[in-house]
């Protein structure tokens, strides 16, 4: 199902707890940290940082492995390519294939790059309420509204999606039993056979938008400026040391690498 | 007071007026069903009285707000509050809460002030315990109840409801129905009620009937039905109580033509009976 991945799970934890801007803010240094790091074994360890988060949200080993699961193919085809296509010190050669030292450090930094990004984020988003999530973006693109980025009308975007989503979804169904009821078939994957779902689908979705449009002008909405929200964010103890040691990970991680090289 | 006075609309590329000379008034309290055929203008009428759309000629004023005038429009919609018809395009956002929020936000309240006005909607309305479920895991009869707490929570003085039963099942409509009238008690709020079921209708102060852009009927809803070459030329049929009521006098029997609910008619009939 592809909705499980970035699913929220709800919980009382300490990771639960933290300010969504810290935890985005938490994401992205992480993330400067994976792609500093300069070797395969530096990246395993920079990227093993997001364990006892983990650890901490309570999540069970069940949901991380749905969440990657779809990845593995992905991932190997990475390190496979990486591994047998990087020039360099020979280790080994397997029929046509040369295995090189160079390769195996790209191989397994590219592996770890992914991996842990992927983790992580699926992180955030399993211990973060999706609205809590639009209200943090919101606010940390806020600053860019002086230079016209519509910080406002995004989050509110973010916020109809996950409001439509599920409804569009049951549309989806609806319709789908419909046209089957008319004789129409689903089976295999090819455009003609999606098009009697599709296009109503399609003009629903855009029906919808106007009574929506209608709908929030009723209730008074004229654009982001004057608006207030209900829910309030502040930045606690805990998100400070968060973003302590997410900023620590990261400048140690660019540190090595100008120091040693990568 | 709602004052509509002399408003055509017509819209954009449109050859002949939605709606042309409608004149009326809307008394603070006042609870107004409005029928009339498809395309009759009922929906352009609802949407000329919260400023969604402004007239061509003549002027719509709330309580003195001229809808013309652009400043005056955020009064006029936390004023003049409306529930349309399809239950999963009004709602906005993803929790009951935030989306009884929605408007409290849009007049720019402070977030102390909004939990407190959407507490009380959400239990004006029945649905407290529900904040943090989704909308789209409400049933239809609770998704009208949690568009009409939207509506509440800005504190409005009249309630305009497009159709706001007729895609519910008959149980979830009357629940809906009842629940805006305990409303009305509870708040004095003015109704403005947009039905096809007379039923509803005849339950109002006064009924208005548009027939092709036009107000053709006025008046409180015992003198409208008596009107009946006009409602049949508007396509209206008397509620099935009424009707029963006609064929019982045309057999002779003496019922008085002011019977709109089964109660009174009941009422009537025993009174017949009991006086042989
Ligand atoms: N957005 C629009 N653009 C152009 N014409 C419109 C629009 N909306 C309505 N009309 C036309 O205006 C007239 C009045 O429509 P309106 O929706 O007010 O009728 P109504 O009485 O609400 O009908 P119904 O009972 O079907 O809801 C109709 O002839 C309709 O076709
Ligand atoms: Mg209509």
């Amino acid at each position: 199902m592809v909705l499980e991945l970035g699913q929220y799970i709800p919980g009382k934890s300490g990771i639960h707890h933290l300010d969504p801007r810290a935890k985005l803010l938490g994401l992205f240094l992480y993330g400067v940290a994976l792609l500093a790091a300069p070797t395969g074994a530096s990246a395993f360890l920079v990227g093993s940082a997001a364990v006892p988060a983990i650890i901490l949200a309570g999540l069970p080993l069940s949901f991380i492995w749905r969440q990657l699961r779809p990845l593995v193919i992905f991932l190997a085809i990475i390190f496979i390519f990486q591994v047998a296509l990087t020039p360099g010190e020979v280790m080994a050669t397997i029929g046509p294939l040369q295995l090189t030292r160079q390769g195996l450090n790209y191989g397994l930094l590219a592996l770890a790059r992914v991996f842990f990004l992927v983790l992580a984020a699926s992180l955030l988003m399993a211990t973060t309420d999706p609205l809590a999530l639009a209200d943090g973006l919101e606010r940390l693109l806020r600053p860019g509204q002086r230079v016209g980025l519509p910080a406002e009308e995004l989050a509110l975007m973010l916020t109809l999606a996950l409001r439509f989503v599920p409804t569009l979804l049951e549309e989806a169904e609806r319709i789908m039993r419909a046209q089957v009821a008319r004789g129409a078939s689903f089976r295999g994957l090819q455009v003609k056979n999606l098009m009697p779902l599709v296009i109503p689908l399609f003009i629903s979705a855009f029906r919808r938008a106007e009574g929506l449009a209608e709908a929030m002008e009723a209730r008074a909405y004229r654009g982001g400026e004057g608006r207030t929200r209900m829910r309030q964010l502040s930045f606690q103890a805990a998100d400070f040391l968060f973003l302590l040691l997410a900023g620590a990970l990261a400048a140690g991680t660019a540190y090595y690498r100008l120091r040693f090289g990568g | 007071m709602i004052e509509v006075q002399g408003v055509t609309f017509v819209y954009p590329g449109a050859n002949l007026p939605a709606l042309a000379g409608v004149s009326l008034t809307i008394k603070p309290g006042e609870f107004v069903a409005i029928t009339g055929p498809n395309g009759s203008g009922k929906s352009t009428l609802a949407r000329l009285l919260n400023g969604l759309l402004r007239p061509r000629a003549g002027r719509v004023l709330v309580d003195g707000l001229d809808s013309r005038d652009e400043q005056s429009l955020v009064e006029i919609r936390r004023r003049v509050g409306m529930v349309f018809q399809d239950p999963d395009n009004q709602l906005v956002a993803a929790t009951v809460a935030d989306d009884v929020a929605f408007g409290l936000e849009n007049l720019g309240l402070p977030p102390a002030v909004i939990r407190e006005r959407v507490a009380a909607a959400l239990a004006a309305v029945g649905l407290s315990g529900l904040e943090t479920r989704p909308p789209h895991r409400l049933s239809g009869g609770q998704k009208q109840r949690l568009a009409l707490a939207g509506v509440l929570a800005m504190a409005p003085r009249y309630l305009v409801l497009d159709e706001a039963t007729a895609m519910l099942d008959p149980v979830a409509r009357e629940e809906v129905f009842r629940q805006v009238l305990d409303l009305r008690q509870a708040k004095g709020l003015a109704v403005i009620l947009i039905t096809h079921y007379m039923e509803e209708a005849v339950l109002a102060d006064r009924m208005l009937v548009l027939q092709a852009g036009r107000l053709v009927l006025s008046g409180p809803p015992a003198e409208v039905m008596l009107q009946e070459d006009k409602l049949a030329t508007a396509g209206l049929k008397l509620p099935d109580i009424m009707a029963l009521g006609k064929i019982l006098r045309q057999a002779g029997l003496k019922i008085p033509a002011n019977c709109i609910t089964v109660e009174e008619l009941a009422r009537a009939l025993w009174k017949l009976v009991s006086r042989k």
